[in-house]
């Protein structure tokens, strides 16, 4: 019997020469977001962590191969020996942080969220999950932060994570909430799965005087005509269309949704139900199973219903190539959001 | 230190206690009408050394905190470690009759948050032995000598994620840690060495690092003899010691049937075997 032929996914693509002059690289793993001129942080995890560390012996840390790119490095560094190298093997290091909360410590293991989400499920949810350990896994490369294409870009983790019972989930927007929320999930008692922005971290909540609150919903900025409901990155870029839309006369409101999980459903149904506004909700991750879908669910149990519209990736693999393009082609940066906005006016 | 056997004070004979644990187990399949008795049966002698020559524990405090810590990654063989801890008396003998029911603390697939004295919740298998790597490291951070074993199946040896804990093991030079392997070539679709388990396996551990010995998992004085020479090892090495054991161990009509991960049991077989059994009590 002859095999059957399968249907390869086709490049779309024809070779092509660099014109002089376009050269909009790939962006590697060390890179950080494009900052657009605004001041950075450099490795804001490790250096919360390394602070904690100071007063709280049971810390200690855990990583796959990857401590310099989620910034574990740093206490690494500063904490040789409460740093376990457990070496490319997500499952041991899974397993052995759920061992050595078993005897007290609080681990933070680090990897990219592709793995912890795809390849240790089950080891997550068995080991640490169903037994309400304390380990905090925090995980870099979340949604499209890469430009590596499907084997580094993490845009169904949300989706994949919320269905794990007892799970806190934390999607934090910049070095000013990954600070403060690193803090609060040491002193939290159950696992907590936390999405990393690593590198030179863009500061953008230090001027709303903003505070990181586990499990809380706070409304960043006011406004009449649209509430933005958005987590992780995309509250930087909710923040920055809310500006550009000002100019335009729309005025916009920003709701940061840092905890997906529990999710503070009082607060969105709160701020929904204040009526007259366009709801859009706003997420780096695939429009299936993330923030949007979770929004949209907890406001039609309430029985609220409002105009609704919802920002994310497509339900696809997404193209290899250089962020900002990407979140271009994909609709997540700040003139897509501008644009989508307006369209739907 | 307090060890099961000094805490039991008797000199009830190790034999005696294996009797007793398959005897629990057989009437924990008699009351539910199932279980995975042909591996109880089978591995009946190595809890019996764990749990009353090895192991340190207190049978009224479980959580002691320098207990030795005893992780069963196959959460199926739940019937022989509730046997073993009843005959211990960390868990009552009238709540046998349990076994299985709603509201049970002891349920089929083992899990530490309804039984007292159970690590771990096993039964997702390839879990077990890297949790017991980090609890070997915490218990060196908190520069507490307890040991911490692993009792794991020939089957599970086939989950990759075993094989990574084996290496981590070995990187951390975790004498602390101690890997027991119930072989009795049965996995859930036929015989072990026909799935991943072609190459002798004490060998494989070996070359991986680790202090392999090799023994009748169903010779009390071997496996006594293994325990101590894996616990008084004097090198900076995990150790392991896999134990060959026949399926339905001590009731010869089951022995003779053909072994299935899930033995089939008929309803009046149960008090046949009960029968056989009470009469070989050892002394």
């Amino acid at each position: 019997m002859k095999p059957q032929e399968l249907s390869r996914r086709q490049s779309k693509y024809t070779a092509r020469k660099v014109a002089s002059g376009e050269r909009v690289a790939t962006s590697a793993m060390i890179a950080s977001l494009d900052a657009e001129g605004r001041e950075t942080i450099a490795a804001p995890f490790g250096h919360a962590l390394v602070d904690l560390a100071k007063t709280r012996e049971d810390i200690v840390g855990l990583t796959a191969d990857l401590s310099k790119y989620t910034d574990l490095h740093v206490f690494a560094k500063a904490y040789p020996d409460r740093f376990y190298q457990m070496g490319m093997a997500e499952a041991v290091m899974i397993s052995a942080a759920a061992g050595l909360a078993r005897e007290g410590f609080t681990p933070f293991a680090t990897t990219y969220a592709v793995f912890a989400s795809r390849r240790v499920y089950d080891f997550i949810i068995m080991a640490i999950a169903e037994e309400n350990l304390p380990v905090k896994i925090v995980c870099a490369l979340p949604g499209l932060t890469t430009g590596y294409g499907p084997s580094h870009q993490a845009t169904e983790d949300l989706a994949i994570m919320r269905g794990m019972p007892n799970l806190t989930i934390i999607d934090p927007c910049d070095a000013v909430e990954i600070d403060q929320a690193t803090r609060a999930i040491a002193d939290t008692p159950g696992p907590v799965y936390m999405r990393l922005l690593r590198g030179q971290v863009p500061n953008v909540l230090g001027e709303y005087g903003y505070r990181f609150k586990l499990g809380r919903a706070q409304i960043i900025r006011d406004g009449r005509d649209v509430l933005f409901v958005s987590s992780g990155l995309m509250t930087m870029r909710t923040l920055d269309a809310a500006k550009a839309l000002q100019k335009d006369g729309v005025d916009c409101a920003v709701l940061h949704v840092p905890t997906i999980k529990p999710l503070d459903a009082e607060t969105i149904i709160a701020e929904a139900s204040k009526g007259g506004r366009l709801v859009v909700t706003a997420e780096n991750h695939s429009v299936i199973g993330g923030l949007g879908e979770a929004v949209a669910a907890t406001l039609m149990r309430a029985g609220v219903h409002v105009p609704f519209r919802q920002i994310g990736l497509p339900d696809a693999f997404l193209d290899a190539g250089a962020l900002p393009t990407l979140h271009d082609q994909y609709g997540i940066s700040v003139s897509a959001v501008t644009a989508a906005v307006k369209s739907w006016l | 230190m307090t060890t099961g056997e000094a805490r039991h004070g008797s000199n009830v004979s190790l034999a005696r206690r294996a009797w007793a644990i398959r005897r629990n187990a057989l009437r924990m399949g008699e009351v539910q009408g199932q279980g995975y008795i042909g591996q109880a049966l089978g591995v009946a002698d190595v809890l019996a050394v764990s749990y009353f020559h090895a192991l340190s524990y207190r049978a009224d405090d479980p959580e002691w905190e320098g207990r030795d810590r005893f992780l069963l990654s196959i959460g199926h063989y739940a019937i022989a470690l509730y046997s073993a801890m009843i005959e211990a008396g960390i868990l009552p003998e009238d709540e046998l009759e349990t076994y299985g029911m709603d509201d049970s603390r002891m349920p089929m697939s083992g899990m530490a948050a309804y039984t007292p004295g159970m690590e771990i919740t096993g039964g997702s298998l390839g879990h077990g032995l890297g949790i017991a790597v980090g609890m070997a490291l915490g218990l060196k951070r908190k520069k507490n000598p307890a040991f911490v074993y692993n009792m794991l199946s020939d089957g599970e040896l086939g989950e990759g994620s075993t094989w990574e804990a084996v290496m981590s093991a070995v990187q951390w030079k975790l004498d602390n840690l101690i890997a027991i392997v119930d072989f009795n070539n049965q996995q859930a679709d036929g015989p072990t060495t026909q799935a991943l388990a072609q190459v002798p396996e004490a060998a494989k551990w070996q070359a991986f690092g680790w202090y392999a010995q090799e023994v009748d998992g169903n010779d009390l004085d071997a496996v006594v003899a293994a325990f101590d020479a894996a616990r008084n090892h004097g090198a900076a090495q995990p150790r392991v010691i896999i134990c060959n054991t026949t399926m339905c161990k001590g009731i010869p009509f089951l022995e003779s049937r053909e072994i299935t991960h899930f033995v089939r049991v008929e309803p009046e077989e149960w008090a046949r075997a009960l029968e056989i059994l009470d009469g070989e009590k050892p002394q």
